[in-house]
């Protein structure tokens, strides 16, 4: 029984197997039951999709650059805009930080050897990929033009699109996010290393606990209520049919209680990476660590009483209104309070401007700006004039692309080494986050003014007045595209070219980086007994 | 159309379009306020305590919560005061004041079809007077619409199977935008109009050359000739309930239950007469969904309303 | 901690410790699984609720079309069913190994039973006219609305049905595992799982019962 403290001394390189080593053919990556491989599984995937996804956001704005609906007719482009929403939420952001980074990182932090159900992971990745599939199969079969939310009764009576794939492929989607959370939620209670006692845990697994939480707790509402669509569109039943008393409403309610906290799935394992990127990159302990914890949980918790303020002008009550508003409003207090303790980390330490810490900053400024835009729209009476306008586009995207995917590239680069066992390169990458962040800003700041000028979203024609406005969107959208692609170029390159990593580059601390880069098969070779809390940085 | 500036928001049209602005560049300044705060400390922290430079970097003294519960309460007191402020707005966009001229508004793949009360009918245009409260009942044909003023700063939904409503008081003539906010198919960035805001001598003027029957006699047509008249007249042999003063009352029901006889109740009873039967009378009245469209169902609410006496109508 | 190095039983798979740790592990996730079983089946009972309170009239009529006697048989059945399996891992605890596979197969089947009845009362109603969108042949004044009703009669009965056609084929394997002598009296995890689905499977039905067939007889 040896004892290594979670210290950031770095133990000499162990030399063994790592976990690439155990078998190269395609038919050992696809039978799998290494988390860490599976993880790999993933982020291919989700990259296909991401890239999917941004060719659909590409003809979006690309159509958009004239106020005539010239390029594409209206049918492709509202097509366009569903295939976006559709591949990026279900296919891309719910999964991202969690299935890679959470799959592969999860056990090393906590010190285990694996996930608890090792086969159900893989069995998870498989219902990912056939969802995929079905999804695929709607866009080649001519696609669908709900938009994502599927608002009935335009989803189950008057669209004649391929519903029916796409439900069934979220659907099965869905139950992949369920069962990744139910392994995280399990290996996260049972497979702890000695001494790693709840308030040992790194906010990165903190974070990928409470969105497992979420995760379990949301996903099967979601998935009853896309099988009641389908069921409409089938039989004709009325649930959802004004027309046979049923109640659009309804389907609101039932949607938004899932597809509300699936935001905070989105962002909260953002916040979870931003709070390890940070911490190593200023070589200062989290300030408040205790309070980061009870942030995410307040989130996660109160994320599920909020989903009414979707629905502010949709025909809900006044007094649902004010209930909805004053708890949208609440749960905005843990992030704010997130926010200024990433500052305060800041605070005295020795900040070294890597490419992952970029990403970290860039990731707080963006989505302080998305949150605070979120309180716009939290305040009903302006809600009301703002909601369904292209000011709610830019406010999700600050969250979802200036937050989540900011995050998620910031921990890919972070955590490259560890994956890898290789470096990329450091001024690339350093550029390619500051053009990502000037791409960005470029493309989404446009949309608030065009949202506050009174431009309704998801129009595929606009009056002449907000052509300068999105121009500028479009202009932005291709040097953020351009800005996606280099670190797929880098990071490969890096895989055959890159120098040797060592298993701490960054002189971080946590259990991950105890062990090889990349790591053996089963993760550790003696399992660590943990004897502290998960930051020890001295500036 | 009066002009926009590119980066400017459109001019404000309606009594509430001030008040909204105000707490919109208060949130903005207040926004900013925190934002710069928090970038130029962040800056400022980055540009000190970058690796390399000479600086104190004592540790941290052992961790007092002041510092986080300050930063909580204080965004919490801000949040609760724009609440506070929001909310009393919200509730005065969302109550109608007594004495609004109602104007019926059906949405339509891909159009608006507008209903005023003396009969004058309008499509993808709406008429109203300066300074004078509106008060828009409306509801949808097919999918679900949302009508759109952005010069008013309002938006409301318009539901299939149910009435919203939404009023507003024009302060400005001028012809502005109307859009529908709610993905709803096809052309909908093309299910757009005008909301043309005269002044009053105008406005009666345009009343008096487009006027014809009004909407409450188009009703009562529209009653003999579907057949509703056959049951609910006070001669007709059916047991039927009779509707005179109906509108406004308290109704109770065959299951025990008492509604109040509003537009949606009545609307109901015409398209889905099983969902609440009076009490003492059997469910034998056809269901009209598919033989009335929602304008005819409107006209028919204007009618019995007319039929109190007082309400609205001549 | 190095527990690698210690003697570890065949069953403890590579990424526990030591089979506590494994046995809480599984019946752990299977709790999770089962909150989110609820969850699935929450929706269902609260649309239903929502339309029956928006309906009470079309509802309560429609509701007399099931058959309440097949129903309570069912109800039954799988009240037995639970019990059966409980003794059956009882048993296997207690070292027996025969008694415990011969009980796991007679709850699979009852599941199987169950199916059946069920099976039979979806054909009755076929006859009668009761299935929205196949046959359907209801034509009096709340026909529309009892729709609703059979809709969501069938979707929350064919997905418990699906459940309990899941729960019998895990019954039958565990039942062939206990009898090849793949568990001892140390080792009962999977059994143990399986009996805590089967008890959420005749749970549900539980709250199928009243609701479906009882309220407003």
């Amino acid at each position: 029984m040896s004892v290594i403290s979670p210290a950031f001394e770095t133990p000499a390189p162990i030399g063994h197997r790592s976990f690439y080593d155990e078998g190269n053919t395609l038919w050992s990556w696809l039978t799998t039951r290494d988390h860490k491989r599976i993880a790999i599984l993933y982020a291919i995937s989700i990259t296909f999709f991401f890239l999917l996804g941004s060719l659909a956001a590409a003809m979006i704005r690309l159509e958009l650059v004239t106020p005539a609906g010239d390029l594409w007719s209206a049918e492709t482009y509202n097509k366009a805009f569903t295939f976006h929403g559709v591949v990026m939420v279900w296919f891309f952001l719910i999964p991202s930080i969690p299935v890679t980074l959470g799959n592969f990182l999860l056990p090393l932090m906590i010190g285990a050897r694996d996930m608890a159900f090792p086969r159900l992971n893989l069995f998870s990745w498989y219902l990912f990929a056939v969802g995929g599939l079905f999804t695929m199969a709607a866009l080649l079969a001519g696609g669908v033009d709900t938009g994502w939310t599927f608002y009935t009764p335009f989803s189950t009576m008057f669209s004649n699109t391929n519903v029916f794939l796409v439900i069934i492929g979220v659907f099965i989607t869905g139950f992949s996010t369920i069962l990744t959370g139910l392994n995280f939620i399990v290996t996260t209670h049972s497979l702890r290393a000695p001494g790693m006692t709840w308030f040992r845990l790194p906010l990165f697994v903190w974070a990928m606990y409470a969105v497992a939480l979420v995760m379990m707790l949301a996903t099967p509402v979601l998935a009853m209520t896309l099988s009641l669509i389908g069921l409409e569109r089938f039989f004709g039943v009325g649930i959802f049919d004004p027309a046979m008393g049923g109640d659009p409403l309804l389907f609101q309610h039932m949607f938004w209680f899932y597809s509300h906290p699936a935001v905070y799935i989105m962002i909260l394992p953002a916040m979870g990476v931003a709070s390890e990127l940070i911490t190593c990159g200023a070589r200062r302990n989290i300030f408040g660590y205790k309070f980061m914890i009870y942030a995410i949980v307040g989130i996660s918790v109160i994320g599920f009483l909020v989903w009414g303020h979707h629905m502010f002008v949709s025909g809900m009550s006044l007094y649902a209104g004010i209930v909805f508003s004053i708890l949208s409003f609440l749960v905005a207090v843990p992030s704010a309070i997130k926010v200024f303790n990433w500052t305060a980390t800041l605070y005295k330490g020795t900040i070294d401007f890597t490419a992952w810490m970029l990403y970290a900053i860039g990731f707080v400024g963006l989505f302080m700006l998305g949150g605070v835009t979120g309180l716009f729209l939290a305040a009903t009476a302006l809600d009301v004039d703002l909601t369904d306008t292209f000011f709610v586009v830019a406010h999700f995207h600050y969250i979802m692309v200036g937050g989540s995917v900011m995050a998620y590239l910031g921990g890919i680069h972070y955590w490259w080494p560890k994956f890898t066992g290789r470096m990329y390169s450091a001024a690339w990458a350093r550029f390619a986050a500051i053009m990502m962040f000037v791409g960005f800003n470029l493309t989404f700041f446009p949309q608030y003014l065009l949202g506050w000028a009174g431009m309704p979203r998801r129009y595929h024609q606009y009056d002449p007045q907000y052509q300068l406005l999105n121009v500028l969107s479009s202009a932005g959208a291709a040097v953020l595209g351009l800005a996606y692609l280099l670190p797929i170029i880098y990071l490969a390159w890096s895989l055959r070219h890159g120098a040797p990593a060592g298993p701490n580059p960054w002189r971080a601390s946590g259990l991950e980086w105890l062990t090889d880069s990349p790591p053996p098969k089963h993760n550790f070779e003696v399992t660590p007994v943990v004897t502290h809390g998960p930051y020890q940085y001295t500036p | 159309m009066s002009p926009v500036t590119p980066l400017l928001e459109p001019p404000e049209a309606s009594s509430i379009a001030p008040h909204v602005d105000l707490l919109f560049y208060v949130m903005l300044t207040l926004s900013v306020i925190v934002i710069a705060g928090v970038v130029l400390a962040m800056g400022w922290f980055c540009l000190k305590y970058r690796r390399g430079t000479h600086a104190d970097r004592s540790p941290r003294p052992p961790h007092s919560h002041w510092i986080e519960i300050t930063w909580i309460t204080i965004p919490l007191l801000l949040f609760l005061c724009i609440f506070a402020w929001s909310i009393r707005l919200y509730a005065r966009m969302r109550t109608p004041p007594p004495g609004a001229t109602p104007v019926y508004v059906v949405g339509k793949q891909w159009m608006w079809r507008i209903q005023h009360v003396g009969g004058q009918r309008e499509i993808n245009t709406l008429h109203v007077p300066l300074g004078r409260p509106i008060h828009l009942i409306m509801t949808s044909q097919d999918v679900i619409h949302s009508f759109f003023v952005p010069a008013f700063r309002l938006k409301q939904d318009v539901v299939p199977g149910m009435y919203t409503d939404l009023w507003f008081t024009a302060t400005r003539p001028g012809t502005y935008q109307l859009d529908c906010a709610e993905y709803c198919g096809v052309d909908h960035s093309r299910m757009g109009g005008r909301v043309i805001v005269m002044q009053p001598a105008a406005f009666a003027d345009w009343q008096r050359r487009h006027g014809g029957q009004s909407l409450a006699a188009q009703g009562a047509a529209l009653f003999r000739k579907a057949g509703c008249s056959g049951c609910h007249d006070s001669q007709s042999s059916v047991h039927a309930p009779n509707l005179r003063g109906l509108y406004g009352r308290r109704v109770p029901l065959r299951d025990g239950s008492i509604v109040l006889a509003d537009d949606s109740y009545i609307h109901d009873s015409i398209m889905l007469p099983d969902k609440q039967v009076a009490a003492g009378y059997s469910p034998i009245m056809p269901s009209f969904q598919g033989q009335l469209g929602e304008s005819e169902v409107l006209e028919l609410v204007a009618y019995i309303k007319s039929r109190n006496g007082k309400g609205a109508g001549p | 901690m190095n527990s690698i190095s210690h003697a570890r039983p065949a069953f403890l798979e590579q990424q526990f410790d030591d089979p506590l740790q494994q046995r809480e592990s599984s019946v752990f996730g299977m709790w999770a699984f089962l909150a989110t079983e609820i969850l699935f089946f929450g929706v269902l009972f609260l649309g239903y609720a929502i339309c029956r309170w928006r309906f009470p009239v079309a509802f309560a009529e429609a509701a007399k079309h099931t058959d309440l006697v097949l129903g309570s048989i069912e109800t039954a059945v799988l009240l037995v069913s639970s019990c059966v399996v409980t003794i059956a891992l009882r048993d296997l605890r207690l070292g027996g190994r025969r008694l415990a596979a011969a009980l796991l197969l007679a709850t699979a089947m009852l599941g199987l039973l169950f199916l059946a009845l069920h099976g039979k009362e979806y054909y009755d109603e076929f006859h009668e006219g009761l299935m929205p969108g196949v046959h359907y042949t209801l034509a009096q004044p709340h026909a529309v609305h009892m729709k609703l009703f059979f809709c969501l009669y069938y979707f929350i009965t064919l997905y418990h049905s699906l459940h309990v056609t899941v729960g019998v084929l895990l019954l039958l394997a565990m039942s062939w595992r206990t009898f090849r002598g793949g568990f001892s009296a140390d080792y009962t995890t999977p059994v143990e799982v399986t009996s805590m689905y089967w008890h959420l499977v005749d749970i549900v039905w539980i709250f199928v019962f009243p609701l479906m067939y009882l309220v407003g007889r």
